[in-house]
């Protein structure tokens, strides 16, 4: 137990945590881009692994880890603005459409990898470069913060600086104002001659950055290559953290760091000698109870403050 | 063509691709700084044809001329350009932004990048103000009554320029001292020189604030009338083809004994504030029970928990002396003897993607004797429906027509012969009438009334106050989730006495109230 305490004292317990909680808030902040225009993206999961494909790739095949970078986050706008293209000009239906793409990511991730590498599990034969990690002058000096929050990746500290910028964008330019009303009532917006149409591609285009961001993450920082599968549901869990988080920036960023405190906490558990299988579940039992928990809360918060009514008016 | 004449439409004719003719030959013009009345019943074409102008549908055939211009309006940005505003039925508004993020949305000012919201409540504040509207910029349009969402609108179309201002049916969600004050707006706008086309089919308030009114009837226009030179019931009748007698027959109710007792009522709504705060009554048989009050004072939360669609409350409903349950109460109310008349007939009241047949029997369908074995009895419930529809006169090819094909008045009917033709004792009534032609209303009136004749007790809400007033044998007033006044005898009351305690200006002694409970 005092191995556990011990483990969770340490800088290098948090540095973890915010380094596991960084791919889930990119994810987190690409869907709620995504929900505030009014559509739901199921589909982040398989455009994270697509990402993450293709930035090892490009990567590997220009020696330059910002092509790389570059090459996942088109990749990713252009299946985040085809989704959007299914919904608005082809009417499909945006969860199918979403699941279509995620199961075709499953398969086609593998045989693009087979067809390069000739392995099926990983890319380890390609020799790609990877993002570097970041010493900030005087914050490194800390005792513990420094520890904690300097030499981390440099995609960490985008993905905090996307965190202000999204906000900003959403809530203090004409543009965002615009997304979300888009979001609350297409009507409202289209009879103000608000294009709903362009504002869903611009988001999904913002949603899409976010997206590759966070599948470039994966492959080039969070590991050196890519294997297949390897985004293991962060993609759903974002949409959960963003759900959690109201849809608010800040409120992604706090749920977020939940999960990656969770995601990590199965890494480091193993070490003690429990099973791996059963820590992997954590954050998914624990995405599952705390959801179930939140809306549990919010449901019955009715018939409580009624209770309590019923109680004062008696007294 | 004269030059006084704003605007003009020419031959309008539309026919959706379903075949069905919305607008044939429609002619209607319009001179500036005038109030013209568009009527008609519903499905009669209206709001298409105001569509039309507005550009979210397209003409099949006919003219737009505009200053004596012709011109073509492709999209509402089109319209607004064309200084044409419209406030919708149903507001088109984000509820979870402010007023002042309503207002200029589409139009934003900006400081740099950003949103300049000083710049923004600034506006909004200016064209208030010159219109003499008092609105309150920063708050969220969720909190506003309907009365000041309908503002906002008025105000969105206003900052955009619009002269020409089209409402659609602007005072059906209002209340009388609401309806007067949109009134007194109305004219300075027209004093202002803006023109206003006001659809309404409530004759009253055609002859009160427009200077001519255009009638359309089936798609077609029926003629524009000075309203100075035609009488309301000549009016009415070109509405509807023929004579409506406003007034409803009825004798006087012979009460009964109490079936529906309501004790110590306390409710919370949705954001958990308290809205019904200790409200007892009874309904008995054979009398109509009226329920005013501005919308929003607890009488939706009221109705929800009567008929059991909230079942989180304190306090007891009984009927026929039994208490209610919470849970699941919906269906124990109905096996009880209580038929609702929902309020939200597409929420609610019908199941718009089922067929007509399906809906008609959805509360009988599951009775032993309309089975035969596992399997429904489709000849003895097909009959069934059949006899309603005549009986009801509900338009429609089939009674395999998906309902939502069918127009609001006839899904109304739908609701409405399915609610009266099952044995009851009490039948709630929530706004049987919103939204629906005169013919239907006087239709749907008449059957109440039979209803209460054969001993019903009926629970009526409306928004409609002449409708309350006319039908109800008695009636309360619900001000902020409180009973506030109690009428035995609805006939001995003026609408201007009414509208004192809606509006919480006055209150009933606590003996007095306490009445409708014994």
């Amino acid at each position: 137990m005092n191995q556990f305490f011990a483990t969770f004292l340490s800088a290098g317990f948090w540095y973890g945590v915010i380094r596991c909680a960084t791919p889930i808030l990119f994810g987190a902040l690409a869907a709620l881009m995504s929900r505030r225009c009014g559509v739901t993206n199921m589909a982040i999961e398989g455009i994270m692994m697509f990402g993450a494909l293709v930035a090892v790739i490009g990567s590997a095949l220009s020696q330059n880890v910002w092509i790389g970078l570059l090459c996942s986050i088109v990749i990713a706008v252009v299946i985040s603005l085809g989704l959007t293209m299914f919904k608005i000009r082809m009417q499909a239906d945006e969860i199918m459409s979403a699941i279509a793409i995620n199961l075709f990511a499953t398969g086609g991730t593998v045989f693009v990898l087979y067809m390069i590498t000739g392995e099926k599990s990983n890319s380890s034969k390609l020799a790609n470069p990877v993002l570097p990690r970041i010493d900030i002058p005087i914050l490194k000096d800390i005792p513990f913060i420094g520890e904690v929050f300097s030499g981390q990746n440099i995609l960490v500290y985008v993905a905090i600086a996307a965190v202000f910028v999204i906000y900003y964008l959403l809530f203090k330019t004409p543009l965002g104002l615009r997304i979300r009303s888009v979001g609350g009532n297409p009507n409202a917006a289209e009879s103000v001659g608000v294009s709903v149409q362009k504002m869903q591609y611009i988001a999904m285009g913002i949603s899409g950055v976010l997206s590759g961001l966070a599948g470039a993450f994966m492959s080039l920082a969070y590991m050196n290559m890519f294997t297949a599968g390897m985004t293991a549901g962060r993609g759903y869990i974002a949409l959960a953290a963003s759900n959690l988080g109201g849809a608010h920036p800040i409120g992604a960023l706090l749920a977020s760091l939940l999960f990656g405190l969770f995601d990590f906490l199965s890494n480091s558990m193993q070490q003690m000698g429990i099973a791996p299988e059963l820590i992997q579940m954590t954050p998914y039992l624990a995405t599952v109870i705390l959801y179930s928990i939140y809306s549990y809360m919010k449901m019955t918060e009715k018939r409580r403050k009624n209770k309590k009514l019923a109680k004062g008016k008696a007294a | 063509m004269s030059e006084t004449n704003y605007l003009e439409l020419r031959k309008i004719t539309k026919v959706y691709p379903n075949g069905v003719i919305a607008n044939e030959d429609v002619n209607m013009v319009l001179q500036r700084g005038e109030i013209h009345a568009l009527m008609g019943e519903n499905g009669a074409g209206k709001t298409t044809l105001m569509k039309i102008l507005f550009g979210i549908e397209q003409p099949t055939s006919g003219e737009i001329y505009l200053e004596g211009q012709k011109i073509e309006i492709h999209n509402p940005l089109d319209a607004i350009s064309k200084k044409i505003g419209m406030v919708h039925q149903h507001f088109m508004m984000d509820e979870n932004l402010t007023v002042t993020e309503n207002v200029i949305l589409g139009m934003e000012p900006t400081k740099g990048l950003s949103l300049d919201t000083k710049k923004a409540r600034e506006m909004t504040m200016e064209i208030a103000k010159k219109y003499n509207f008092k609105i309150t910029p920063d708050k969220r349009v969720m909190d506003l009554s309907v009365g000041q969402k309908q503002k906002v609108e008025i105000l969105k179309a206003l900052i955009r320029g619009a002269q020409l201002l089209i409402l659609d049916e602007p005072t059906a969600v209002l209340t009388p001292q609401e309806t007067e004050e949109l009134f007194e707006q109305l004219k300075i706008l027209r004093d202002e020189g803006h023109t206003i086309i006001f659809i309404s089919h409530k004759l009253n308030e055609v002859k009160h604030i427009c200077s001519r009114a255009t009638v359309l009837r089936g798609g077609k226009s029926v003629g524009s009338h000075d309203l100075k030179d035609i009488s309301l019931a000549e009016l009415s009748k070109l509405m509807v083809g023929r004579d409506v007698v406003r007034e409803i027959e009825k004798q006087k109710a012979k009460p009964g004994d109490a079936v529906l007792e309501v004790k110590n009522l306390k409710v919370l709504n949705d954001e958990l504030v308290q809205v019904v705060n200790d409200v007892s009554f009874k309904l008995r048989k054979g009398e109509i029970l009226g329920i005013v009050g501005v919308e929003g004072n607890g009488q939706r939360q009221l109705i929800d928990c009567v008929t059991g669609l909230e079942s989180e409350y304190q306090g007891e409903i009984l009927i026929d002396g039994k208490v209610c349950a919470h849970s699941n109460g919906v269906k124990q109310r109905r096996d009880a003897g209580l038929n609702h008349i929902p309020e939200d007939r597409l929420t609610y009241g019908v199941i718009a993607n089922a067929t007509l047949l399906e809906n008609l029997i959805s509360n009988t369908y599951d009775k032993k004797e309309n089975n035969k074995g596992i399997f429904m009895d489709d000849k003895k419930n097909s009959d069934r429906v059949t006899d309603l529809i005549s009986r009801f006169q509900i338009k429609t090819d089939s009674k395999h027509t998906l309902v939502r094909m069918l127009s609001g008045g006839n899904m109304q009917k739908v609701v409405a012969a399915r609610e009266m033709s099952t044995d009851m004792s009490i039948l709630v009534a929530d706004q049987p009438t919103r939204g629906i032609d005169v013919g239907t209303e006087s239709f749907i009136h008449d059957r109440l009334v039979e209803m209460r004749d054969k001993g019903v007790a009926v629970l009526l809400v409306s928004a409609d106050i002449n409708e309350v007033m006319e039908l109800s044998d008695s009636l309360i007033v619900f001000y902020e989730g409180e009973i506030t006044a109690y009428f035995p005898d609805a006939s001995k009351v003026t609408e201007e006495e009414l509208g004192l305690y809606m509006l919480g200006l006055k209150k009933m002694k606590d003996e007095e109230i306490a009445e409708v409970a014994k």
